[in-house]
């Protein structure tokens, strides 16, 4: 109880910090049916996708993470209604919040433990690091947009201190001072995966890549870098046909 | 009559659609701006419908009407896009919120008003001056030939958003040249008119692109300045750099690279991309990254080759063929704002790479040049489709892509040397599709040459992100398969079909189904099983040719259910949008100019009195003469763009020449309307029906003789081959109005709406019917119509008319 109480006195800081309409506690548990339902869909989405994604379902540690995760605080003023849809939203600046869906799967592949250190490339609204913050990792978060990195940033910060870190910079070289990763994630568009991530990752580390059009993550790549540095990686496609040639 | 107004009137419109086109592709995507565009063109069946309506009470203000809705035309043009730019439309979100289609709706409606105006215009001049029909479709067939060509030249020298000023600027004129009593006002607001769009100021006309393209991301990177813009009609091309947070583009690198691209400067066009000019300080050795990119993938077997890039963009696979030793490198770039960059604004951080002695820069189309040229390469590269793929995005929805089709290959392998290559290199997409429908035309490519098994003269090499397919006139060898598995290996990438055995054992790379290995499977069989191969396929996968030249087609009906299913999971980007956006345009067209074509039937019943021919002739002849003549000319205009190679130009020069031919024809049909001919269609309709079955005919042998040729010969031949055609083209249309008015003038109105109806809903039409039939199918079915609409010319048939005539049965 002490956790949950702990953290609606900081929903209500950040609430406070970006003067969003979410004074009362009415609207904090409004938000919170809405997070539990969503949770739900995502947790159905993902046994439908089950042989889509080779992942019988979500872990629960994630879903439960989810459930704690405030992704009203992540969202613009504007979209505030639709928070707990399960659906990608604009926040501005040309870029989007991922579908939960597709950001419980991104978490889920990761396969990290309490205590791991990720690297996000890309902080965009600041919800997939609290995310994972949520699942006690410790996150550090490179964004571009400086805006953006504002924005999440002042969020991330009031929500998890001792968690979370976002710099305003340019993702390509990594964050070499805490390095070596046990996960990376790359959100922002790239022609190909920067050498530096690939060297900053742990052997033994995973790294998620999504893929598609703003609104439309169609696939992830799941990059692993085996003990003896080897590279090589996977397609996981969230939907695909069944089969693809079919007909006979 | 204001036959000056009327043509300027056509000449405006025809450049707003064409520049409505180029305008969508740089602010939101072409696909809606094809669709927008398309319904706004059915204002010219709205026009028609209005007018049958309201009879023929404009009539005795004639001059002051079509003035005035000339005025509001060319004020509505720019300020319809003007006020859709400021719409928060956003397309890539109308999958998960409703509200986006209430935008769509109004975008529809906004665009619809200043083609409204202009065909108020045309119509009621025919309405009035029913007998002159082919002096007045002569006016506006030639306006429209000039407005082609004027919005195209103009988009050379000015940003699209000003052209549409002066265009605009030209139907303010055409309202001040129509203005009874005009002669002293016409001396002080003719020049004001035309020198308006002069005066608006850059700010209040400047384009607001998507903040979803890849522009408009960029340009929030810290650092991120524009460096240059350039216009023509084949794109806008911007340069930007960024000297705080370097770009870094290089396709595919492996993820083992030990190393990075240097400098580089984003280059987008319609604010798609980067490519990128990449800093080159004259040492091949410091391009190392480029050796680490599965196009780097024939240099391990040629040594010191000669090479053809066709596409050579911002000159990436020419650097990428001197990094690896080239003794010669020909660059084929179609776009001459592209080509400047690399050759004058930027060849000094460029390294003067076409300077080059061994380097020749070449700005043609990549087909027509092959043609043309007597040498013969080592390898041939098409490099990554994506990076420039917008060359005719603004004059088409569905772009025809003569550069990957079954005869284009047979070309490039009889100018590699014996033992040469073409590389095509493609962005990986799962499920595969256009990587399998690059081996599919290969395969049949091959086979039409001769070979009796393919598939061991293909290697493919993939990354997670590109792929490349090597092809070869001589099966690979076993030594060069282990040559290339060993640099496979070394950088991470997997081999799928290696010189005719599947050759992915360990993959680096893991996809969730055996594509490759089923495909490879498929392709290895006899022509019968590679058939059923591509109709099991859930995407359209079926080899690309000359005659149905979409190769971006991959979508299928089978799997469209499917796709729907899928699509709250994120699904959608499994059906590629050009195919179900023609379907939505065609639908749209026939919804909407079914109601433009009933309405006026129900509310106009009381006004026209028993007429004399048939409405059901009339509606017989115009929707068979709208829907003939935009097959046709769509057909051969395709038809004559492979003739002249360069897709802008052949356009240009194309329906400019068909235009102003069509416009001679209707003079002339004057002539056989007034001669008493008892048929005057009889000769037109036959003229077109042989002169279409001999083109047919002959045009595959004529285009193998005469892709050769200097292009003014060609575009010689082509306007002579032009010419006959739309001659007689131009004369069924006047023909027909000037009977219906001397029989039943209040139909006129009523029949130009059906005609426009139709034609709009024809266009695309066209490219469905090609994607399944082909051009030479659209082309017999045209003239089909067009001895349907002799059989139903409208002919007085009863008694009382006006102008009995002979009947014809």
């Amino acid at each position: 109880m002490a956790r949950g109480n702990g953290l609606l006195a900081r929903l209500l800081a950040v609430s406070l910090l970006f003067s969003a309409p979410l004074t009362g506690v009415a609207d904090e548990q409004k938000f919170v049916a809405e997070r539990l339902a969503m949770v739900h869909e995502v947790a159905q989405q993902a046994r439908a996708s089950a042989q889509e994604t080779g992942r019988p379902a979500i872990k629960a540690e994630v879903l439960a993470a989810m459930e704690r995760t405030p992704r009203h605080l992540f969202v613009p003023e504007d979209q505030l209604r639709y928070a707990y849809r399960n659906r990608p939203l604009p926040i501005g600046y040309g870029q989007t919040i991922s579908q939960p869906f597709v950001v419980a799967l991104m978490t889920d592949l990761l396969d990290v433990k309490p205590g791991q250190r990720v690297l996000e490339i890309g902080t965009g609204s600041g919800y997939q690091a609290a995310l994972l913050a949520e699942l006690s990792m410790e996150v550090y978060s490179i964004e571009i947009v400086e805006p953006l990195a504002q924005r999440a940033g002042q969020a991330l910060a009031a929500l998890y201190p001792d968690k979370v870190t976002v710099r305003h910079g340019d993702g390509y070289h990594g964050w070499e001072e805490y390095a070596p990763f046990d996960a990376i994630i790359v959100t922002a568009a790239a022609s190909h995966v920067p050498p530096p991530l690939v060297k900053q990752l742990k052997p033994g580390g995973r790294m998620v890549i999504p893929l598609g059009a703003s609104f439309l993550i169609q696939q992830l790549v799941l990059v692993e870098k085996a003990s003896d540095g080897r590279i090589s990686s996977r397609e996981v496609a969230p939907v695909r046909f069944v089969p693809l040639t079919g007909g006979h | 009559m204001p036959l000056l107004s009327i043509a300027l009137i056509s000449c405006a419109a025809l450049g707003l659609e064409i520049l409505l086109m180029r305008l969508f592709a740089i602010v939101q995507w072409h696909h809606f701006g094809y669709l927008a565009v398309s319904l706004a063109m059915l204002g010219y069946g709205a026009a028609g419908a209005a007018l049958a309506m309201v009879g023929d009470r404009p009539h005795p203000a004639f001059h002051k009407a079509f003035a005035i809705s000339a005025l509001l035309f060319g004020l509505t043009a720019p300020i319809a896009f003007l006020a859709d730019q400021a719409m928060p439309f956003n397309a890539l979100e109308i999958l998960w919120d409703p509200r986006q289609w209430l935008w769509l709706s109004l975008q529809y409606l906004l665009l619809f008003v200043p083609f409204f105006f202009a065909a108020f215009c045309l119509c009621l001049a025919f309405s009035r001056f029913g007998g002159q029909s082919h002096r007045i479709y002569g006016a506006d067939l030639w306006g429209a030939s000039a407005g082609g060509l004027l919005a195209l030249g103009l988009l050379f020298m000015l940003p699209p958003q000003r052209v549409l000023l002066v265009v605009a600027s030209l139907a303010l004129a055409a309202a001040v040249l129509a203005w009874p009593s005009r002669r002293r006002i016409v001396y002080f607001l003719l020049p004001a008119v035309l020198l308006l769009p002069w005066t608006i100021p850059d700010k209040l006309i400047a384009l607001h692109p998507s903040q979803y393209k890849s522009l408009s991301h960029y340009l929030l990177v810290p650092g991120a300045r524009t460096m240059a813009e350039k216009h023509s009609p084949l794109g806008q091309v911007t340069v930007v750099e960024n000297r705080l947070m370097l770009l870094r583009h290089a396709p595919g690198l492996s993820m083992s690279a030990d190393s990075e691209p240097p400098e580089q400067l984003g280059v987008f066009v319609d604010g798609e991309g980067p490519g990128a000019i990449t800093r080159f300080d004259g040492r091949p050795e410091s391009l190392a990254f480029l050796g680490q990119m599965p196009s780097a993938m024939p240099y391990q077997l040629l040594h010191r080759p000669s090479v053809l890039v066709l596409g050579a963009g911002a000159g990436m696979d020419v650097l990428q063929a001197l990094h690896h030793g080239a003794k010669s490198v020909d660059a084929v770039e179609l776009d001459a704002n592209v080509a400047a960059l690399v050759a004058h604004d930027h060849a000094a951080f460029a390294g003067r790479l076409y300077q080059l002695p061994q380097v020749k820069l070449h700005v043609a189309e990549a087909r027509s040049f092959v043609a043309g040229s007597r040498q013969r390469f080592d390898l041939i590269v098409l490099p990554l489709a994506d990076t420039f793929g917008t060359a005719s995005a603004g004059l088409y929805g569905l772009a025809e892509d003569y550069l990957h089709t079954t005869e284009a290959f047979r070309f490039y392998f009889r100018h590699l040397e014996p033992d040469g290559m073409l590389v095509l290199n493609c962005w990986m997409q799962l499920p595969p599709r256009d990587l399998i429908k690059l081996a599919t035309t290969a395969v049949e490519a091959l086979a039409q040459e001769g070979v009796v098994q393919p598939v061991p003269h293909l290697v493919l090499l993939r990354s997670w992100q590109t792929a490349a397919l090597a092809v070869k006139r001589t099966p690979f060898t076993a030594q060069e398969v282990t040559v290339l598995q060993a640099f496979a290996e070394a950088q991470g990438f997997d081999f799928e079909w290696a010189g005719g055995r599947v050759g992915n054992e360990a993959p680096h790379h893991r996809l969730d189904q055996p594509y490759f290995a089923e495909a490879f499977d498929a392709l290895s069989g006899t022509a019968r099983e590679r058939a059923d191969f591509y109709r099991r396929y859930k995407f359209h996968i079926a080899p690309s040719s000359d005659d149905r030249p979409y190769f971006q087609h991959f979508f299928t009906w089978r799997a469209f259910p499917e796709i729907l299913r899928l699509k709250e999971r994120g699904g959608l980007p499994l059906v590629e949008m050009g195919y179900p956006v023609l379907v939505a345009t065609w639908l749209q067209a026939v919804v909407f100019g079914a109601l433009l074509i009933l309405l006026p039937l129900r509310v106009a019943k009381w006004r026209a009195a028993a007429g004399s021919i048939g409405r059901g002739r009339v509606f017989g002849y115009f929707a068979a003469l709208g829907t003939a003549f935009m097959l046709l000319e769509m057909a051969f205009l395709q038809k004559f763009v492979l003739l002249l190679g360069h897709p802008l130009y052949a356009a240009a020069a194309v329906l400019t020449a068909f235009l102003f031919f069509a416009g001679a024809g209707s003079r002339v049909s004057g002539r056989l309307s007034a001669g008493g001919h008892k048929m005057p269609m009889f000769w037109p309709a036959i003229g077109i029906v042989l002169l279409g079955m001999t083109y047919l005919a002959a045009l595959p042998s004529l285009l193998a003789i005469c892709m050769s040729w200097p292009l003014a010969a060609r575009l010689a031949l082509g306007v002579a081959l032009v010419a006959p055609l739309a001659f007689c083209m131009g004369m069924p249309f006047p023909l027909g109005m000037t009977r219906v008015a001397s029989a039943e003038s209040g139909l006129l109105p009523w029949a130009y709406g059906v005609n426009a109806c139709f034609s709009v809903m024809s266009a695309p039409l066209a490219t469905l019917l090609a994607i399944e039939i082909g051009f030479s199918g659209v082309v017999m079915l045209a003239l089909g119509l067009y001895v349907a609409a002799l059989m139903t010319f409208p002919v007085a048939g009863h008694a009382g008319s006006r102008h009995k005539e002979a009947g014809y049965a």
